[in-house]
């Protein structure tokens, strides 16, 4: 097709008032038709309505339009929308080009007419000047393998693995600690009808244990991950347990005789002990235990082997290495976790200085019946019952110097505490809050519970928590600090046990574990789904999603829920068998290469090989993901992107640097 | 040049598909205001930016140019900022050579997530635009000795 057979259509998209209200709509279409090769341009008050994509194809047939150019929103909402009505009508969906005169122009300019509607004849310029060297593109059809990795065995991946393994497909689900469970195994009760966490956590750990579409793979870290959508090669590596799986029957006699106390800072968050062969709780999944080699006598000295010697089936193995094992998988679903805020960032509330402050984890632990004091409400010294508990809500949640954003739950699990304070030791309990968020279903009604069971609720954020009496009832208590914002004044309360609910935290490995899977994380740290509203599971990239807290705070019910719609997600391409992948790819016109080896260095994926007999270099289609750095920085400029052509590109610069301010488009001639 | 006289300075901005463009998608989605003057050119990665559409944009007329990708370490291709990084500083050497100083040509991060920080990016660089003035660089070859002006920019 030659430059003058061309035919380019412009749509300018008045979206309601978010365009038009600040963008002359009209004006942009009528000074576009003026822009090389356009044959029609229209504005429409919605294009991405039916009738707007309807005039696209309708348009295509009447006047013959070979490209099409939409100036709307971002490429990232409709940019499909439009492609689809292209192919619709016969075209091919690459042969068209989005202005983003929304959120790049209208939505940032709103007191700025004139420069918004001149900055969007600009855009719409650039598209028309780039689309008319746009080619027809096929996306590349790949194979989804049927196998998934779920990394995570909290609640949110065990939840994504079991949708995923009883709808027919294998699951690898990788968990870090020696039993999957989570956060939620170490909980007695959960909000807000206070039913026993074990009692129905631990049949869904039982059923992803002994289902036959889950391999689990415990005490294991995702060391490295390659492929793309539908053929992922990821490398797990198991740490040696030094217990033999097959022997081992999980009776327990050699954490019995194991002569090595060790405090357990993972699943008794601090509060208890464990030994050097351990496993973390009863209901584990699975039941073996583990050699903690940095504490187990034999490891430090060569000497002891007590386990071994009374272990009835022989399954110890002092000498198990890690084991690397690599899978391949069609598709990826993150469900990490978080971390609990350290309280200890915040020295004014005593935590780790004052010995009956606790965070909520270890609260957590002390009411749990399997826990350190077997459920009793105590002090540290492990046996005097409090009289009065004071509870703080928002432990670094919601306060600019740590976390800005509320943590969901703790407003929640607070009520829970005051709750089974009450119920256990009848102390007074007071609950210091800045605002209640009891938000879901049952919710508010479990707020109304606690407040007529009594528990005080001050309205004030607690400046300090101290041991300094300033008067008599005060001596040997902790003095709670805090300005009572209901009646206008400061307050001390004098208590003897704080429970303070800290935030929700991204795990701390977070960036390094996005990086791997080629997931962001936003500013607070958590992983960012590819919409906020719209695709909260999906992320950037292509056959990677999200579940659970990390990709932000949420209780069990919205981690169950995620995990699910995960799973969903997941078999939804399992059962497309195929995905088409973006053509967006790098490919070298090898007459022309001269063999300098300068692309095969640059890429990051080593999807470039050298091809010694011809002396020249090739693209892998399939590893290559069409980020252009071999494109720019070819000497011999013979590596073309697809769709980032340096034609394209080029003719966009032009476009967008034509006089806008005229009745028409002037093109800058270069002298 | 705006109708009133003051000057309005075109920046030709170039912004890598996964962070820098969402966060100014972001920007818009919460309307963060900034001025007019950014016309921006979405490209996959930093990494595919071939110096010379630096060039070209500022002979078609640019007054300068802003290139912004991921954070490094948070290139969505691993390390194509990287790569950016490196024929930035060298792009900017061979300018300054031909009189472009240096605020005529900058490269800046934003995550998906600091539509604030890219609002606020095109804000300053708009106002550094302004104080030097239009570049005009179709008509206005310089004629002093390039090297003069190199070490009266450094």
């Amino acid at each position: 097709m030659s430059e003058q057979e061309k035919r380019v259509g412009v749509y300018v998209c008045h979206c309601g008032h978010n365009i038009a209200g600040t963008v002359d709509v009209e004006h942009v279409a009528e000074w576009s038709q003026h822009l090389p090769n356009v044959v029609i341009s229209r504005d429409n008050k919605f294009m991405c309505a039916s009738t707007g994509q309807e005039q696209i194809e309708e348009d295509i047939k009447e006047f013959g339009l070979t490209h099409v150019v939409v100036a709307s929103c971002s490429p990232h909402m409709h940019e499909k929308t439009f492609r689809n009505a292209c192919a619709r009508a016969g075209m091919n969906p690459y042969l068209f080009e989005m202005a983003n005169i929304r959120e790049h122009a209208s939505w940032v300019h709103p007191n700025d007419r004139d420069g918004a509607t001149n900055k969007a004849k600009a855009l719409v310029s650039a598209a028309v000047h780039r689309v008319i060297h746009h080619e027809p593109l096929e996306p590349m059809q790949v194979k989804i393998r049927p196998e998934t990795l779920v990394v995570g065995g909290g609640i949110a991946g065990i939840q994504a693995a079991l949708e995923i393994a009883d709808a027919g497909y294998h699951v690898y689900l990788v968990e870090r600690e020696p039993s999957i469970g989570g956060h939620m195994a170490m909980f007695d009760k959960t909000f807000p009808t206070l039913d026993c966490s074990a009692c129905i956590l631990t049949p869904k750990m039982f059923d992803a244990g002994a289902h036959p579409n889950i391999t689990l793979l415990t005490y294991s870290e995702v060391e490295k991950v390659d492929g793309y959508v539908g053929n992922f090669t990821v490398r797990v590596r198991k740490r040696a347990r030094m217990v033999d799986e097959d022997l081992c029957t999980g009776c327990g006699s050699c954490w019995d005789k194991c002569p090595i106390k060790v405090v357990d800072d993972v699943f008794e968050a601090g509060m208890g002990y464990r030994k050097a062969i351990y496993r973390p709780f009863p209901q584990a999944v699975p039941k073996y235990p583990v050699i903690d080699v940095e504490n187990c006598t034999y490891f430090k000295t060569g000497k002891c082997r007590m386990c071994e010697k009374v272990c009835p089936t022989e399954a110890i193995r002092f000498d198990m290495e890690d084991q690397y094992v690599d899978l391949e998988v069609g598709n990826v679903i993150l469900a990490t976790g978080y971390k609990l805020f350290d309280c200890r960032r915040i020295p004014n509330y005593g935590y780790g200085r004052l010995e009956n402050v606790f965070s909520s984890l270890e609260f957590e632990r002390l009411t749990n019946a399997a826990g350190p004091t077997e459920g009793k409400v105590v002090l540290r010294d492990g046996e005097t019952v409090p009289e009065s508990v004071a509870i703080i809500h928002c432990v670094g949640s919601r306060d600019k110097n740590y976390n800005e954003h509320c943590s969901a739950i703790c407003c929640m699990s607070s009520l829970k505490f005051a709750h089974l304070v009450m119920e256990k030791t009848g102390a007074q309990v007071y609950n210091f809050y800045i605002d209640m968020r009891p938000i879901s279903k049952g919710y508010e009604e479990f707020y109304h519970r606690i407040l007529s069971e009594g528990t005080t609720f001050i309205r004030g954020k607690v400046s300090e928590i101290t041991d300094a009496a300033h008067a008599p009832d005060e001596e040997g208590k902790l003095i709670v600090v805090a300005e009572d914002t209901l009646i206008g004044k400061q307050r001390r309360v004098p208590v003897d046990m704080v429970i303070l609910a800290a935030g929700l935290e991204p795990r701390a490995d977070s960036q390094a574990v996005g990086y791997m899977f080629g997931v962001g994380c936003g500013d607070t740290g958590f992983f960012t789904e590819r919409h906020p509203k719209l695709d909260p599971v999906a992320t950037a990239t292509e056959g990677v999603f999200i579940a659970g807290a990390c990709q932000g705070a949420k209780d069990i019910p919205d981690s169950v829920a995620q995990g699910a719609a995960a799973a969903a997600r997941v078999l939804g391409t399992i059962s497309r068998r195929e995905v088409a992948l973006e053509p967006v790819r790098a490919s070298i016109d090898e007459s022309r290469c001269s063999g300098c080896r300068i692309c095969n260095n640059m890429c990051p994926y080593n999807a470039i090989d050298f091809i010694e007999a011809e002396g020249v270099s090739r693209v892998n289609p399939a590893l290559c993901k069409g980020c252009g750095t071999c494109v720019a920085a070819c000497p011999s400029q013979v590596i073309t992107g697809a769709h980032f052509t340096f034609d394209q590109l080029m003719a966009e610069i032009d476009g967008i640097l034509v006089d806008v301010t005229g009745e028409m488009p002037l093109v800058t001639e270069v002298i | 040049m705006s109708d009133n006289g003051t000057f309005e300075p075109v920046i030709v901005g170039f912004l890598c598909n996964w962070c820098s463009y969402r966060a100014a998608d972001l920007a818009g989605t919460s309307r963060m205001g900034y001025p007019a003057t950014l016309r921006d050119i979405r490209i996959m990665c930093t990494g595919r930016l071939d110096p010379t559409f630096v060039l070209r944009a500022l002979q078609k007329g640019a007054d300068a140019v802003l290139i912004m990708g991921c954070h490094p370490g948070q290139c969505h291709y691993q390390e194509g900022n990287y790569k950016a990084i490196r024929r930035f500083v060298l792009l900017r050497r061979t300018l300054r050579q031909m009189g472009i100083d240096d605020a005529r040509v900058q490269l800046h991060w934003a995550s998906a997530a600091e539509g604030v920080r890219f609002a606020q990016t095109v804000a300053r660089v708009t106002e550094e635009i302004k104080a030097l003035g239009p570049l005009d660089w179709p008509h206005n070859w310089p004629n002093e000795d390039p090297y003069a002006l190199q070490e009266a920019n450094s």
